[in-house]
Parts: C-alpha cells; sequence; structure tokens
C-alpha cells in the first residue's frame, strides 16, 4: 500500500475526522489533554473496542450480533460467581470458556438451521440477559479479592492494564484478518458467499468462527468489567451491542459485508468515546449526548455510501 | 419483408461524443435509423454501445454532437422524456417485478384509474391483452410476472414498449437467455414489429443472428464508429474483423491431441426429476462437449459431479478413485475445477481484488500455520495475469471494474491455480466479446495439450462443434449420442437434442 493508497482510504477519512474532533475538544477545555482525562478515556473505550474486533468480523462476513453485551453481562456474573468459588485463574478461564462456548453456539445455529444472524443473535441476547437474572435473582455479585481489581484498575509504565489488552486484541485481530488465510476467508464470504463456497471454501466453518471470536471477546470484557466494578452484576452492559455496532458502522465497515477493517473499527469505537467524555466536559446533559452520539453515527453512514457513490462515478 | 423500409430517418445521431473521467466513451459517433428497419449495433466491450444506448434512453448526457428524431433536434433531458418522445429500451436484466401481474407490470406507475384512487382492472386486463395480442402472445394478462419463463417475461418488456407507443425499441442483448425456439420467437415478433413501422435497434454478440435478423450493422470499436453496412452485402467475417480491428486468422483455433488415460468416470448418475442413468468417460487432453437444448439436464449434470448439488445416485471417479461425499469440497482436493455460467454470482467476489479471486483456490497451499505467504500469493497472480493476458493496471484492481472477458479469465485463473486434472466450463464464452473469445478457445487448446480433461457446455452450437474432440448430446435428462468431431454437424446434434426417437 502506498502513500496515496492510505489518503485515499476509508479508515483515514475516519481518522481525520477523529483528529478534529480531539483539536476542537482540546481547545474547547484545556482538561480534555490531561493525562488524567485521556488515559480514563481510553479505559472506557477498551470494552467497547474489544467487542468491536469480533463485531468487525461478524458484520464483515455480512452478518450481526446482537448478543454480545447480554453475553458480556452472563459472563460478567459467571466470572463473578467462579472467582469466589473456584479461585482466581480457574474462575477466569472458566467463564471465558462459556462466553466462548455462547458465541460457538450462535455460529452453529445461524449455519446448520440456516437462520438469518438477527434472529438468532436477537434470542441470544434475550436467553444470555434472562440466565444472568435467573442465576444471581437480579442481585449483584459482591466480594470478589482484591488483587482482582489489577485487571482493570492496574497501570504498567503508566498505561492501563485495559488498554494494553485492547491494543494486544487489535494487533492479533489485525494480523489476522490481514495476514491469514482465515482473514481472507472472512473477506471473500462477506463479499460473495456463494462463490466463496464454489471456491471450494468452507463457508460455515467461517461463520461459526466469527461468532465464537465475538463470543470469546464479550466475554473477555464482561471479566475486565467485572474486575473495574469489583462486582458481578446481571446488567452489566445492556445495550453495548448498540454501540459495538455504531462504532464498527463508523469505522467505515460497510453492514452487506465484505469491506472494513479493525482500524476503522478502533477509530470508530474512539470517535464515539471521546465524543461522550467531550460532550461531558462541555456540560452537556447526559440525554442529549444520546442524540448527539446517534447523529454521528448516521452521518458516518451517510457519508461512507456518499463515498462510495462517488468514487463509482469516478470509475465508471 | 422490407419493403415497408422507407428511405426517411426516423432518428439520427451525428458526431455523437462523451467522456467520462479518463475515458472517451464515444467519439465523433454516427449512428441512423429508418422508419421499419431493424439496425443492429455491434462491438466488442467497451466499444460503446451500452453509452450510446443510454444516451437515446436519457439515462447519460451527451456532450457534443446533435440528435434528430423526424429530422427536428431533440435533447433527452431524462428517461422519462425519451419515453414521451417515443424511444424505449429492453435491457438485458428486465425492469419486471415477479409478484406482480403481467398487466401491472405493463401499466405500472400509470394504470387506469376509477375515481383517482382505484385501480380499474377491468380496464387494465383489457389493455393489457390488447398489446399482449400484437405481439402474438397467449397468456392471461393476470398472470404472476415470476411464473413466466425468461422469453415471456421478454415478451412482456417488449409489449410494454409497444405501450408507450414507441416507435423506436432498442433491445439490448435480447436473444442472451433464450434458447433456439424461443428466439424464433423473437425474430418472428421482431419482423412483425418492423411491418407496422417500429424501428428496432438490435445489440447482439452473436454475429450469425445479427445477420439474420437486420436490415444494417453499424460497427463501433473503441468508442469510434467503424462503419455501417447493408447485412446482406457482408459475413461475419467481415463484421468480426471490423470489431477487432484486426483479421482474426481462425476463429476456432483446434490442436488434435492425442488422448491419454481415463481421468474421470461416471457411472449411473441420478437426480429425480433432473437428470437420469448419466455414464460418460473422460480422458486426459480431451475436450468434451455437452450439447442440448436449454433444460436439457447437463448444466444439472455438471453441477452434481462437481458437487454443488449432490445427486441422488451413481458415482463419480476421479482418476479411479471414488468420490465419497458427492461435495465440492472434496471433488476440489481431488484436483477438478468448475467455471460457472454466472460468473458475477458463482465465479467472483466482485468487491475483491483480482489476486484475492485468483487465489481463493490457492490458500490451502500457500500458507505457513495459516499465515498467508504473501511473496507467492503476489506471485501466482501476476503469473496468470500474464499467462492468460488479464488485461488490469495491477492486481490489486478490483474485479468489478473489468470488463466481462477479463473477469472470466479471473474465473478460469484461480481454477487454473490448483493445478486441475478436470475442468468443467459452463459456457466459458458467454457475454463476452469476440477477441476474449479467441483467447479462451486457444486457452482450452493449451490446457487440452497438457493433458487436462475438459467438459465444455456452451449456448452456441458452434463453439461446440469446432473446439470439442467429442460431443455428448443430452435431452429431457438422459445422453441420447455421442458424435466424434469428425463426425458431428450442427443438423446430427439438432436432431439427438431436440426430436424423441
Amino acid at each position: 500500500m502506498d502513500f496515496k493508497d492510505i489518503l485515499k482510504s476509508t479508515e483515514f477519512g475516519i481518522f481525520i475526522a477523529f483528529l478534529a474532533l480531539c483539536i476542537i475538544l482540546s481547545f474547547a477545555n484545556p482538561n480534555f489533554l490531561s493525562y488524567y482525562n485521556i488515559s480514563t478515556v481510553m479505559k472506557q473505550v477498551s470494552f467497547i473496542a474489544i467487542m468491536s474486533v469480533g463485531m468487525t468480523m461478524v458484520i464483515l462476513t455480512a452478518g450481526i450480533d446482537l448478543s454480545v453485551g447480554a453475553v458480556l453481562g452472563l459472563v460478567n456474573v459467571l466470572a463473578a460467581l467462579f472467582i469466589n468459588k473456584f479461585g482466581l485463574a480457574p474462575g477466569i478461564s472458566t467463564a471465558l470458556l462459556c462466553g466462548t462456548f455462547l458465541g460457538f453456539l450462535n455460529g452453529i445455529i445461524i449455519v446448520k438451521w440456516d437462520l438469518p444472524p438477527f434472529i438468532v443473535t436477537l434470542g441470544m441476547m434475550n436467553i444470555a440477559r434472562g440466565l444472568a437474572l435467573v442465576i444471581t435473582k437480579g442481585w449483584p455479585v459482591t466480594g470478589l479479592p482484591e488483587c482482582f481489581g489489577c485487571l482493570a484498575e492496574g497501570r504498567l509504565i503508566g498505561i492501563p492494564v485495559p488498554v494494553i489488552i485492547m491494543a494486544i486484541i487489535y494487533i492479533l485481530g489485525y494480523l489476522f484478518l490481514s495476514r491469514t488465510i482465515w482473514g481472507r476467508y472472512i473477506y471473500a464470504s462477506g463479499g460473495n458467499e456463494k462463490a466463496t463456497w464454489l471456491s471450494g471454501v468452507n463457508v460455515n466453518k467461517i461463520k461459526v468462527l466469527v461468532y465464537t471470536i465475538t463470543g470469546f471477546l464479550s466475554g473477555l470484557a464482561g471479566i475486565m468489567l467485572a474486575s473495574r466494578l469489583s462486582q458481578g452484576s446481571p446488567i452489566t452492559g445492556t445495550g453495548y451491542e448498540l454501540s459495538v455496532i455504531g462504532a464498527v458502522v463508523i469505522g467505515g465497515t460497510d453492514l452487506m459485508g465484505g469491506k472494513g477493517s479493525v482500524l476503522g473499527s478502533l477509530i470508530g469505537a474512539s470517535i464515539m468515546g471521546v465524543l461522550a467524555n467531550g460532550l461531558v466536559l462541555l456540560g452537556v446533559s447526559a440525554f442529549w449526548q444520546q442524540v448527539i452520539l446517534g447523529l454521528v453515527i448516521i452521518i458516518a453512514v451517510a457519508g461512507g455510501s456518499m463515498r462510495r457513490k462517488l468514487s463509482m462515478k469516478g470509475e465508471k | 419483408m422490407k419493403k415497408k423500409t422507407t428511405d426517411k430517418y426516423i432518428l439520427e445521431m451525428e458526431n455523437v461524443s462523451k467522456t467520462f473521467p479518463g475515458v472517451k466513451a464515444l467519439n465523433k459517433v454516427n449512428f441512423n435509423l429508418k422508419a421499419g428497419e431493424v439496425h443492429a449495433l455491434v462491438g466488442e466491450n467497451g466499444a460503446g454501445k451500452s453509452t450510446l444506448l443510454k444516451i437515446l434512453a436519457g439515462a447519460y448526457k451527451k456532450d457534443t454532437g446533435v440528435i434528430k428524431l423526424d429530422g427536428s433536434k431533440v435533447e433527452m433531458t431524462d428517461p422519462k422524456h425519451a419515453l414521451d418522445l417515443g424511444i424505449s429500451v429492453i435491457y438485458q436484466e428486465f425492469n419486471l417485478i415477479p409478484n406482480l401481474s403481467i398487466a401491472e407490470n405493463i401499466f405500472i406507475g400509470r394504470a387506469p384509474r376509477k375515481q383517482k384512487a382505484f385501480v380499474d382492472f377491468p380496464e387494465l386486463y383489457n389493455k393489457s391483452e390488447f398489446f399482449l395480442k400484437k405481439i402474438g402472445m397467449k397468456r392471461d394478462p393476470k398472470t404472476l410476472v415470476g411464473r413466466l419463463s425468461v422469453a415471456e417475461q421478454q415478451m412482456v418488456e417488449i409489449a410494454k414498449s409497444l405501450s408507450f407507443f414507441s416507435k423506436i425499441i432498442i433491445m439490448d442483448e435480447p436473444t442472451s437467455a433464450l434458447n433456439g425456439s424461443e428466439k424464433k420467437t423473437l425474430f418472428r415478433i421482431i419482423r412483425e414489429l418492423k411491418n407496422k413501422g417500429v424501428s428496432i435497434i438490435f445489440i447482439s454478440h452473436i454475429i450469425e443472428e445479427v445477420l439474420e435478423i437486420s436490415d444494417r450493422v453499424t460497427v463501433l470499436r473503441d468508442g469510434n464508429y467503424v462503419g455501417t453496412l447493408n447485412a446482406t452485402d457482408t459475413n461475419p467475417r467481415e463484421i468480426v474483423q471490423m470489431m477487432v480491428g484486426r483479421e482474426l486468422k481462425d476463429f476456432y483455433p483446434k490442436i488434435e491431441v492425442k488422448r491419454g488415460e481415463v481421468v474421470l468416470e461416471v457411472k449411473n448418475l441420478t437426480k429425480k426429476s433432473k437428470y437420469e442413468d448419466i455414464s460418460f468417460q473422460l480422458h486426459a487432453g480431451e475436450v468434451l462437449g455437452f450439447a442440448g437444448l436449454v433444460g436439457c439436464g447437463r448444466v444439472q449434470v455438471m453441477r452434481g459431479i462437481f458437487g454443488i448439488e449432490t445427486p441422488d445416485r451413481g458415482e463419480v471417479l476421479i482418476k479411479g478413485k471414488k468420490v465419497k461425499t458427492k461435495t465440492l469440497l472434496e471433488t476440489i482436493k481431488m484436483k477438478m475445477g468448475f467455471v460457472p455460467e454466472d460468473r458475477r454470482e458463482e465465479g467472483l467476489i466482485l468487491s475483491r481484488s483480482v489476486k484475492d479471486n485468483i487465489n481463493i483456490t490457492k490458500l490451502p497451499e500457500i500458507n505457513s500455520h495459516g499465515f498467508v505467504k504473501q511473496k507467492e500469493e503476489e506471485n501466482i497472480a501476476n503469473d496468470y495475469c500474464k499467462r492468460l493476458n488479464i488485461r488490469t493496471p495491477n492486481n490489486k484492481q478490483i474485479v468489478q471494474n473489468l470488463s466481462g472477458g477479463n473477469q472470466q479469465k479471473i474465473v478460469i485463473a484461480k481454477w487454473l491455480a490448483i493445478n486441475p486434472k478436470i475442468l468443467i466450463l459452463d459456457d466459458p464464452t458467454r457475454g463476452i466479446d469476440v477477441g476474449a473469445k479467441n483467447e479462451i478457445y486457444s486457452l482450452i487448446n493449451n490446457l487440452a495439450k497438457e493433458k487436462m480433461g475438459i467438459i465444455l457446455i456452451s449456448s452456441e452450437l458452434p463453439e461446440i462443434l469446432n473446439i470439442s474432440d467429442r460431443i455428448l448430446i443430452m435431452r429431457e435428462g438422459k445422453i441420447t449420442g455421442e458424435l466424434k468431431r469428425k463426425e458431428a454437424t450442427q443438423e446430427k446434434i439438432m436432431r439427438l437434442a431436440a426430436l424423441r426417437n
């Protein structure tokens, strides 16, 4: 990829928008650029951003996963319960496994019964959220060991641990999508599922894989949130699915599948995080924040579709 | 038949030019049309036929030049305007809504009303019936369009054009989806329209049929006007030469290859109500043609062998080894490739690059622990672009932007990449220009020379006759005959393909 390609890429356009936003906010409120504020924003962004890696892959195959917030909630509760019962390491890994399994289940049901991902994951969203409430009877799970808090509150060379985890997930996600054969297959099956299958690719396996990865990452975010709040709460992550999908879409990934990148989703998640933070700093009420975030999602998608139309005209 | 043709021009286009960013799509093109004339427009892909068509249809605006209708200058502003001026277009992809009736489709958006709000159905059906009768279509106008065959849908499109009282009907590749008898019906309708004074612009790739139906032929090449000929004074060879700008020495090259061992054996392959007891052998270095009318089951047989739609009974053996699961995941591993008829839907990932498309079958081989060997990927793409003469600025180009011929070569390239022993080609030259066709024929020859076994299905009989070593003919799901290259003629094939006993 040479310099010209980078300038023309969707990600670059979004990045410029992100930079502009940061510059405006730093003028509007000098506190925006403080170390404390930046690290808080990044930490907040990290939970959504981690799930966005999985969601990007799902959307690249022209699917959708509405269950990420609920899976996060269930794993959040399970992690707290298991850690209290079995100890730190076994607790965390069992909870992670549960999240991964729920994702796997999404994938298997979608391919085996040939059902629309929207419906299957909508069902899973209700099941997971319901189970979290059933298990806890609606009460938060407390009494977690203090050292568990380090996962979310600790710092390494001044960087919050969740941000480091996020960086690792993004590097792995980026390599996976751009360098491995599975990444190639994900883009291919989103671009044209039938042609990909007719080329001898087991498209069903690829689909199960992306939902499983998403389940795993939702679980990971759930555990990190349990550490952050030092409790497991059955309502954690309510509505996160929309933030995650919003981040991916702002990042330029095409809901029709086949086009997009995790890099875009990272910028998308950052725009949403910075915007929310900036609005707080500017003293905008929480209710208005929602309205503005909604507008940003629509404008971002409209911008993307205009770019596409323009570039198609140019090619004709 | 030609007596209705007058010498008065109903349409004249003079020095019409159109430029798109970076491309001169039309360069001072002249075209005229007499009342009651069938005037064919031919040229390779990218010659400017579609641009010309879209300017007439009001979809594009010309940059310079003059368009005259009945001698007076006009400027088409939009498609509606062109329609009002009496010009209608029947595109290759029909503009019909399958879950509406024939009548509703003909009068879509302008159905007769009662009290302004309600559709006057009796009137709607009466009017539709009138236009259907005009072209001799005996269908109830209440029938849903989705229930009609492609040929009948096309007739609905023609009836729709007539309902606008169009004086000029443009048909873009109207025969591409029709079988032999449907084509005859279409030509009959065209002749009747002509006798009623309707003028037709006929766009087609198939030179023989152009000469059969049209009075005059205009050739375009690279956006330039090459010339206009009377159909009776010319021959296919001359037209092809004008289209490509050079003489194609041998349009159907054929090298005799000594055939080798059996690479594919099919035994009693059966799929209920599709095909029955299909048995044959394919040898290395052999091109085996499959002929038959549309719907004879040859395409289904190939899809069954490759493992797209699993057959009910029977065996497929590749180099003597049985295909156990009868799915394509297994046949591909056993080195079989399949170039599908519909390259846009089934052959290509249009939104991905040339490189990605060529390598999709090859990825299992060119990775280490799942990581793609990017250098090899690059080399394979460049290698096949060169070998198959795929014209693309570079291998990162999105496939969508390439011409049909180059797209088809990419589909073939992705199969060649796995070094197949057997390659099934389902209508590989469909909708691609003459030059690229010729290149694909040469390629088939070379592959046979390299001891590949090739099965060829084609909608064009001359293609099968000239390229195959041996031809199997199918009718109603059964093989009805086998002809050697030397003994095969169109008549013999048609007799086996169309007649019962």
